[in-house]
């Protein structure tokens, strides 16, 4: 059963007062990964404080970085439910966890965080880990 | 909201991705979330057994590390009597 909304709009705010634009139904997820180009990063945000707790510190470190995916896109697991199944299709073989996070290039998963390279983290290791695939996958020159 | 937990009172573990190695074939890979005298309680867990895989253990966990574990059961208990180890999946990956 999802948490009551107004527990959770703290962390949606948390995730979207950075620019990503928060996709809460399947066919907002379709019109924008149906066709994507460029450079993208899903971050699929959770509840749970073991993990998501770093992860959104984490996403605003890394976005302070020079180079940065052309879109950052957000959807809430167990919250918005549909948005984010739909999402995970678009993730190929990459197997749902939560929180994580999805570099995408031209429509295919180049670089994902699962929530186990989340856990125990600090939020600037696991910038470390984002901001490399940033440098790789994100470039003028890829 | 930043760094908050949600679950004072469990163990360290819990909510942590870990592998569960048993003294028999099967090892357990998913997320840790109590022990009781019935066992480790996990969720959303991928089975590697010895036996019958086509992939070795190693393969298996390395696998699980890169794309994520394919979970078999949503809850399942391990008994304590045969878990021999229990590691972080984000420390061997």
């Amino acid at each position: 059963m999802p948490y009551n909304p107004a527990l959770v709009a703290p962390m949606r705010a948390e995730v979207t007062r950075l620019g990503a634009k928060e996709l809460t139904t399947a066919a907002e997820v379709d019109a924008v990964l149906g066709d994507q180009k460029g450079s993208m990063l899903v971050f699929v945000n959770s509840v749970c404080g073991c993990a998501a707790g770093n992860a959104r510190p984490a996403l605003a470190l890394a976005l302070q970085h020079p180079v940065v995916p052309q879109q950052i896109v957000t959807v809430f697991a167990g919250q918005d439910l549909d948005a984010v199944s739909r999402a995970r299709q678009y993730f190929g073989e990459y197997q749902p966890s939560s929180p994580s996070m999805a570099l995408l290039r031209d429509g295919e998963v180049v670089h994902f965080v699962h929530r186990h390279q989340i856990e125990g983290r600090s939020p600037k290791d696991i910038a470390a880990n984002l901001t490399a695939a940033f440098d790789r996958f994100c470039g003028a020159a890829v | 909201m930043s760094g908050h937990v949600f679950h004072p009172g469990h163990s360290e573990l819990h909510g942590i991705t870990v592998i569960v190695e048993t003294t028999g074939s099967r090892t357990y890979v998913g997320r840790y979330d109590s022990e009781d005298e019935y066992g480790v309680h996990m969720l959303d867990v991928g089975i590697h057994d010895e036996g019958a895989a086509e992939l070795s253990k190693e393969e298996y966990i390395r696998k699980s590390a890169k794309f994520g574990i394919r979970s078999e059961h949503k809850h399942l208990i391990v008994p304590t009597s045969e878990v021999l180890r229990v590691i972080r999946l984000g420390e061997v990956a």
